[in-house]
């Protein structure tokens, strides 16, 4: 079971909370967009958009690339999967360690008893 | 089944994971520095790694040195660094310095009860350097091998 970190997910329920936000992470799973188109579409300034993107930036939902002077927004949903599923890698080898080292610290135990 | 193992990434920049061991502190931490112990269970053998040699100078300033061959590369990797601290039998702080942009890995033993809380948090010196070792999928600078064998430790995994 992956341990989420409850700041994150809270970031995500904050991101998700807005209608414009939702409905920019909908536009996003049809298309990649620059943040202008999804200031137009959205009836917005450039800036007014610019706040909504960092939001679902920042709680990984969305990422973004910046390529000559336009900046493409695209769903963020499949890093937030590599994420979770390298966490998980990454406990799997502390779990394996650490069963290991279970059995030497009981192996140390029974040595110290045995020696007394 | 129920791990009782935890990892969490609890920030931009840092990644955590614990666990509850039968024992005193004091035993645990030896098994954690003396080489001859940290070899018999570092390197998981489910995960088809295996060391070549270890060398570790547990003191204040003192380094340290893994070498491991896996099933899956030809090559050995090394794994090396200096104990920043070693203040037995509750803390060790290490630094990573195999790759450009390592952690820093602070470890902590906490005994109650007679059973001891290990805190390994490992502190990268940035957002885009933890962001990095996910996106190349090392584990702890093991590189992308962990991932063929995902298959094989989720079989082991449901047949416990």
């Amino acid at each position: 079971m992956v341990q989420y970190n409850t700041a994150r997910l809270d970031a995500s329920f904050a991101a998700l909370s807005d209608a414009t936000r939702r409905g920019v992470l909908e536009q996003l799973g049809r298309a990649d967009a620059s943040i202008t188109d999804l200031a137009d579409k959205f009836h917005m300034t450039l800036t007014g958009m610019k706040k909504h993107v960092g939001v679902l930036e920042q709680a990984g939902l969305v990422t973004t690339q910046k390529v000559g002077r336009v900046r493409t927004c695209r769903l963020g949903l499949r890093r937030l999967e590599e994420e979770a599923a390298w966490i998980e890698t990454h406990r799997r080898l502390w779990d394996a360690r650490f069963d290991a080292l279970d059995a030497v610290i009981e192996a140390l135990k029974q040595k110290e008893k045995a020696d007394g | 089944m129920d791990s009782r193992t935890m990892v969490e990434r609890t920030s931009d920049r840092e990644l955590v994971a614990t666990r509850t061991f039968d024992g005193p502190a004091r035993i645990v931490f030896e098994a954690w520095t003396k080489p001859e112990l940290i070899m018999r269970w570092w390197a998981p053998k489910s995960f088809g790694i295996s060391f070549l040699s270890c060398e570790i100078d547990a003191h204040t300033g003192g380094s340290y040195r893994f070498v491991f061959g896996h099933a899956a590369s030809e090559q050995p990797m090394a794994f090396f660094g200096r104990y920043v601290e070693v203040t037995p039998p509750s803390r060790l702080v290490w630094t990573n310095e195999e790759e450009e942009d390592g952690a820093l890995t602070t470890v902590t033993f906490q005994e109650k009860d007679g059973k001891t809380l290990v805190v390994v948090h490992d502190l990268y010196p940035s957002k885009e350097a933890l962001d990095g070792a996910i996106a190349s999928g090392s584990t702890g600078g093991w590189p992308e091998q962990f991932e063929q064998l995902d298959g094989l430790l989720a079989t082991r995994g449901a047949s416990v």
